[in-house]
């Protein structure tokens, strides 16, 4: 049974209490198209679970086979580095179907950020030893494939449809 | 069902396609390490499928200076056409004719299906079987348990 081996923490992008009573981790990459089917499923788990749910999500770009993975993830991270990595995160998945440096640059600026700093960091790489840590840590747990989650520390196995995930948390020992 | 072979087994030889015109012989990576991987079936209609993960992985497995095998009962011909979509970097068995014939020596055939299963063997470089893991066919086992596996190795001179 594959566990998580990195525990949440500071470095970590969170949504939720720490003290909640399920903690949701996905790793997950941009462009992947099964993630951007999850990632309205994990929207109405939040709304639906509230305060009893802490949602993490942690980089793993398929990059041999997702061109843009790498680049996606780095711009989330540059965002978040400006304090807007869930605006960035949000906005990627519901421009999953055009990612590209141009857009990149348009949601920079959207979110009031420069689109200068962001082209740099990307050509410096600034960001990839962060996404090659989540990337690292992520395997040594066990991910085999995108999206993979974790509820309270679990590998999840099953499907990530809505009722699926949902009974998984229910079924979470107490 | 009988089970998959287990550490401490000699890894059975074998000599099988990597290519239309080339073969492959386990004997010949002696000296390093080596991860092979039997899987299903090319062709899984998921992304970061297990071949596909372990591409991306590929970088951690050479730091322990291992080679990784993917093997299937698909032909040669399916097997580039594969490793061509996808990207892949390392070699992929053709375990083809007479069919699944390694996968049976290393019991990891299914014969009802005519596949492998996702059984995955880490052999030292002295051609031991170190660690062996079968996973139930629909789940994608991951690379944890192989990179632990590579760990646990003593260290290169």
């Amino acid at each position: 049974m594959s566990t998580l081996k990195i525990p949440v923490g500071p470095e970590d992008h969170v949504q939720g209490d720490e003290h909640a009573e399920f903690t949701l981790v996905e790793y997950g990459d941009y462009e992947c198209p099964h993630c951007g089917y999850a990632y309205p499923v994990v929207k109405r788990l939040q709304r639906h679970l509230g305060k009893r749910l802490r949602f993490v999500f942690r980089n793993f770009p398929l990059s041999q086979i997702h061109p843009h993975a790498e680049s996606a993830a780095e711009t989330a991270e540059f965002a978040a580095a400006h304090g807007k990595f869930w605006e960035m995160h949000d906005l990627l998945f519901q421009n999953q179907s055009r990612l590209s440096l141009r857009l990149f640059e348009e949601l920079s600026g959207d979110l009031g950020l420069s689109k200068a700093e962001l082209l740099e960091a990307l050509n410096r790489k600034d960001y990839e030893a962060r996404v090659r840590a989540d990337f690292a840590g992520g395997v040594r747990s066990g991910v085999n494939g995108t999206p993979t989650f974790f509820i309270n520390g679990q590998r999840h196995n099953g499907s990530f449809e809505y009722q699926d995930l949902l009974a998984a948390f229910e079924a979470v020992p107490r | 069902m009988a089970s998959i072979l287990t550490p401490g087994t000699r890894a059975p030889e074998f000599s099988l396609p990597v290519t239309p015109g080339k073969k492959l012989a386990l004997s010949e990576l002696r000296g390093k390490p080596v991860i092979l991987a039997f899987y299903p079936a090319d062709w899984s209609p998921v992304c970061g499928d297990q071949m596909a993960l372990y591409n991306e992985i590929l970088p951690e497995f050479q730091k322990f200076g291992a080679e990784l095998l993917g093997i299937s009962v698909d032909g040669v011909w399916c097997h580039e056409a594969f490793a061509k979509d996808r990207n892949l970097h390392f070699p992929l068995l053709a375990d083809f004719e007479p069919k699944g014939a390694v996968a049976r020596a290393y019991n990891a055939y299914r014969p009802g299906d005519g596949i492998s299963e996702r059984a995955l063997f880490v052999i030292d470089k002295n051609g031991v079987i170190t660690w062996s893991y079968c996973s139930p066919i629909a789940v994608n086992p991951g690379a944890d348990g192989i990179l632990d596996a590579l760990e646990q190795l003593p260290k290169q001179e």
